[in-house]
């Protein structure tokens, strides 16, 4: 204990005195939450309207609905015309966008303080009065298929990625990709959609996270105008879903036309949402096991394996605490030229047993600490990401005040603890392996993998 | 439908005063040209160095910029790079470092506290005055590099990217990648490297750029030390670009399922008189997303592609005008012929009056949006000082904007943008 107690106060001592911003928090009666983050640096305002669905909450059929139906939403409303929303905010100075994830998709517009009201208007109408135009949807079922050619089945890291979750995970809905399969993708059709929005977009099932130089009761006045007169909706209860328990390693192989191999390496762990409260400390402690392993340039994997034993051409860890539902630790890597997927893998491995048998140093430890200290204050130089973390964390059923806590939380982690978590979890029965297999590039040859071209 | 306009004309009436940073300006004791913004908010500070020392000084050994740029961090005054790493992550700190065809950067983000600032300056002046070149760092980003060009193949964008740049620039030195090829990289050795350092991290190429909590004082302090080091060296310049003749389309077989087209021609300069024109003009015809007139014609009408865009990138020379799209193998040839008449349409006819007032309305109505964040300043401050545009460009950027008329963006558009000429790449498969 007197050990962390001197640790907290290293990192303290850059600590800056950053006054706390001020944040409000409001609920109209239909049950529509509404967050204020006052930032008075610029005359400016993000408006982000969060709903609770998204990939994690589709079965087998519908994959990728609640991606299209985001598509839709700029399609028209009952008083608005494809794509009118747009051209509205545009001509407001505003930008504008929306994206869809395993647990959230969001709507957001960024525009001049003096326009918040022009977001509101826009975003309560297509809240309730969307219109699904099948012309339309035919139209954007093929920008959408578009969207997956470019993003995943061009792409063979993200070939491997979609594999991965798909084996990773046998009846948590993160076994399906957010963008959905592609023969799900060319047949929702017109009630398929029109359901899933009746379903899910209501007040009650929405967050609206407001950043930036406004006054929260004003901005409350302003939700219960356009948000108020909302009537809620009966939203489905969704199942849990919990994922089996994994027993034994899986190993999967994914072949595409590529250059350099890849690899991601998971392992089943808990996160914030679902730990058990005595191990609430677990998910900080894996999430500064991945700090001490990638959290940047002098991090293991950088210095050891990039730098020191020159076998990675790239190679990282990665951990999200803030998802819904359990996840996976990862580390993907690439191996350096003339070196073999196995022993990058090998000495992954053996960078993990050290962490599994030897407490990280002090100094390591301190350096993340700080990292993450530092970041909390560079973070606030966007009132976008601000506005994310809000309400991606409302959103996945935590709280905005975990931002805070977040910091406070990662000091709080010990070496012992870090050691615990490594040796609890990145164990081999709950590891999936993926590895991609490049095969040739040239088009007049079929399936033969670079290694057999001797050209 | 009306409802929604009512609110949007009574909204533009509102006059807003738009405040645009305001940036003190000096050179330093040995002539180094210095902005400052400051930003007493945040606890912290960007610092950047910028170089004229891209891609576009690499002569023959295209790639040689790149590494230099790249090795900074590897080694100076005798620290190794897992030290030099561990000092600026032990503080919070943020190193960076990058090279384009024209800039070459350094830069460090770092909170202001002096315990963590001090240190942060001290190894960010070392890096940039006191790098050693390690030959073992240079042996591991060499085998990197080479890694990088062949990671490129796999990717039908990075592909299209290259060939493009190669056919637009023929002889240029634009012409090249700034990661350079498997020729070149393997002829630079660790000399070329201290030799083109020595050549181009000089006094006369250098600006330096700051952001954040730091008084008028502490910001010359800064630049006077990190600019102490630098030695004189004079300027250099980059060759015109040619325009081109005739146009050409070049085809690349990759086993994708979308086609990747990219479409252009040398475009402009930065400071080109008809920056505004063909930047508004642009905005309407590609440079808006959803609401762009291409945007609409290949994606909301057809259904074509996800992305479809055009855009000017202004250089020291004429950086490209580019327009690019992917999509489905077997219907390439039909999105490429709607681009492209989308363009020859627009320059005929130039833009509506109602398009161009929704595209002021948009930019202009936009513009505390683009200084609403250190890292936003601090980009802008760059681009003032690197290529030595007017202090008051942000100040006067909307007036620039609103005086931009119809008849202006056609004869600009006309003058400049040459479908005929143009170059086009495909890199894709066949249809299935």
């Amino acid at each position: 204990m007197i050990n962390k107690f001197r640790m907290v106060f290293s990192v303290l001592l850059i600590l800056p005195l950053v006054a706390t911003a001020k944040v409000t928090e409001f609920q109209l009666d239909n049950g529509l939450k509404l967050i204020v983050k006052e930032d008075h640096r610029a005359p400016v305002v993000v408006s982000q309207v969060w709903y609770k669905v998204g990939s994690s909450y589709e079965y087998n059929g519908i994959t990728g609905i609640s991606h299209q139906l985001e598509h839709m939403m700029f399609k028209g409303t009952e008083n608005l015309g494809p794509n009118e929303f747009s051209k509205i905010i545009a001509a407001n100075g505003g930008r504008e966008n929306a994206f869809t994830g395993r647990d959230y998709t969001a709507y957001f517009q960024t525009m001049q303080k003096d326009r918040l009201e022009v977001s509101f208007r826009l975003e309560a109408e297509r809240m309730r009065k969307l219109v699904i135009d099948e012309a339309e949807l035919l139209k954007e079922h093929e920008v959408v298929a578009e969207e997956r050619r470019m993003r995943t089945d061009d792409n063979p890291q993200s070939l491997v990625r979609e594999a991965f979750n798909a084996a990773a995970f046998v009846n948590s809905p993160y076994h399906h990709p957010v963008i959905g399969w592609m023969s799900d993708i060319k047949n929702y059709k017109v009630a398929d959609l029109e359901q899933w929005y009746q379903k899910w977009y209501a007040p009650n099932n929405a967050t609206v996270v407001v950043v930036g130089d406004v006054e929260p009761d004003a901005v409350y006045k302003l939700a219960q105008q356009y948000f108020g007169p909302l009537k809620p909706e009966k939203t489905a209860l969704v199942k849990p879903q919990i994922e089996i328990e994994q027993r034994g390693k899986r190993s999967i192989e994914v072949k595409a036309p590529a250059e350099l191999p890849y690899f991601m390496m998971g392992w089943k762990v808990p996160v914030v949402k679902t730990v058990d409260e005595e191990y609430a400390w677990e998910p900080y402690a894996l999430e500064m096991l991945a700090g001490i392993l990638d959290g940047g340039n002098s991090a293991r994997f950088a210095r050891e394996l990039v730098r020191g034993e020159e076998i990675a051409a790239s190679v990282g860890a990665g951990y999200g605490l803030f998802s819904r539902l359990a996840d996976v630790f990862m580390v993907v890597g690439t191996p350096a030229k003339g070196v073999s997927v196995e022993t990058l893998q090998l000495a992954v491995m053996t960078q993990l047993e050290k962490v599994k048998t030897e407490l990280v140093s002090e100094q390591e430890l301190n350096r993340i600490k700080t990292q993450v200290v530092a970041n909390a204050v560079y973070e606030r130089d966007s009132v976008f990401y601000q506005a994310m973390q809000i309400g991606m964390l409302e959103t996945v059923g935590l709280e905005w005040q975990l931002t805070d806590a977040y910091v406070e939380n990662v000091q709080a982690v010990t070496a012992e603890q870090v050691l615990a978590v490594a040796k609890k979890y990145l164990i081999d029965d709950s590891l999936t392996v993926a590895e991609l297999i490049p095969t040739s590039l040239d088009v007049n040859k079929d399936e033969m993998t670079a290694g057999e071209n001797n050209e | 439908m009306s409802k929604f306009l009512g609110l949007i004309f009574s909204l533009l009436l509102a006059v807003t005063v738009h405040a645009s940073p305001n940036i003190e300006h000096w050179t330093t004791e040995n002539g180094v040209s210095v902005y400052f913004v400051a930003a007493p908010e945040l606890p912290m500070v960007d610092i950047q160095i910028v170089f004229d020392a891209g891609g576009a000084q690499d002569g023959e050994l295209s790639g040689q910029a790149l590494l230099t740029n790249a090795m900074l961090n590897e080694g100076a005054d005798g620290l190794n790079a897992d030290q030099i790493a561990a000092a600026f992550d032990d503080i919070g700190a943020r190193f960076g470092n990058s090279s384009q065809r024209d800039m070459a950067m350094l830069s460090l983000r770092s909170l202001t506290a002096d315990s963590a600032l001090k240190p942060a300056l001290d190894l960010f002046y070392k890096v940039l005055s006191k790098p050693d070149f390690p030959q073992a760092s240079f042996d591991r980003i060499q085998k990197q590099l080479l890694l990088g060009l062949q990671a490129e193949k796999q990717s039908p964008s990075a592909l299209a990217s290259r060939a493009f740049y190669s056919n637009l620039y023929g002889d240029h030195v634009y012409a090249a990648m700034p990661a350079g090829n498997e020729q070149s990289l393997s002829k630079i050795t660790v000399d070329t490297l201290k030799e083109f350092y020595k050549n181009n991290y000089v006094a006369e190429k250098a600006t330096i750029v700051i952001v954040g909590a730091l008084d008028l004082a502490q910001a010359k302090q800064t630049a006077e030390k990190l600019s102490s080091d630098l030695p004189s060296g004079g300027r250099s310049f980059i060759d015109e670009v040619q325009v081109l003749t005739e146009a050409k389309t070049v085809k690349i077989d990759h086993p994708s399922s979308q086609t990747h087209i990219l479409m252009g021609q040398p475009g402009i300069k930065r400071g080109d008189a008809d920056y505004f024109a063909l930047y508004v003009g642009n905005h309407i015809l590609g440079g808006s997303g959803l609401v762009s007139q291409l945007s609409n014609e290949v994606r909301e009408k057809r259904g074509l592609t996800y992305s479809v865009y055009s855009y000017f990138r202004p250089m020291q020379q004429l950086g490209p005008y580019q327009l690019g799209l992917s999509t489905r193998n077997d219907q390439a040839d039909e999105a490429l012929a709607v681009m492209r008449n989308t363009l020859i349409k627009f320059i005929e006819n130039g833009p509506t009056k109602e398009e161009l007032i929704a595209a002021k309305q948009n930019i202009t109505g936009g513009f505390a949006l683009r200084v609403d964040s250190n890292s936003k300043i601090i980009g802008y401050l760059a681009m003032i000082g690197f290529y030595d545009l007017p202090l008051d460009y942000l100040e006067n950027f909307n007036d620039q904007v609103n005086a931009v008329t119809v008849e202006q963006i056609k004869d600009a558009f006309s003058r400049r943008v040459h479908p005929d000429k143009m170059v086009t790449i495909m890199v894709g498969g066949k249809a299935e």
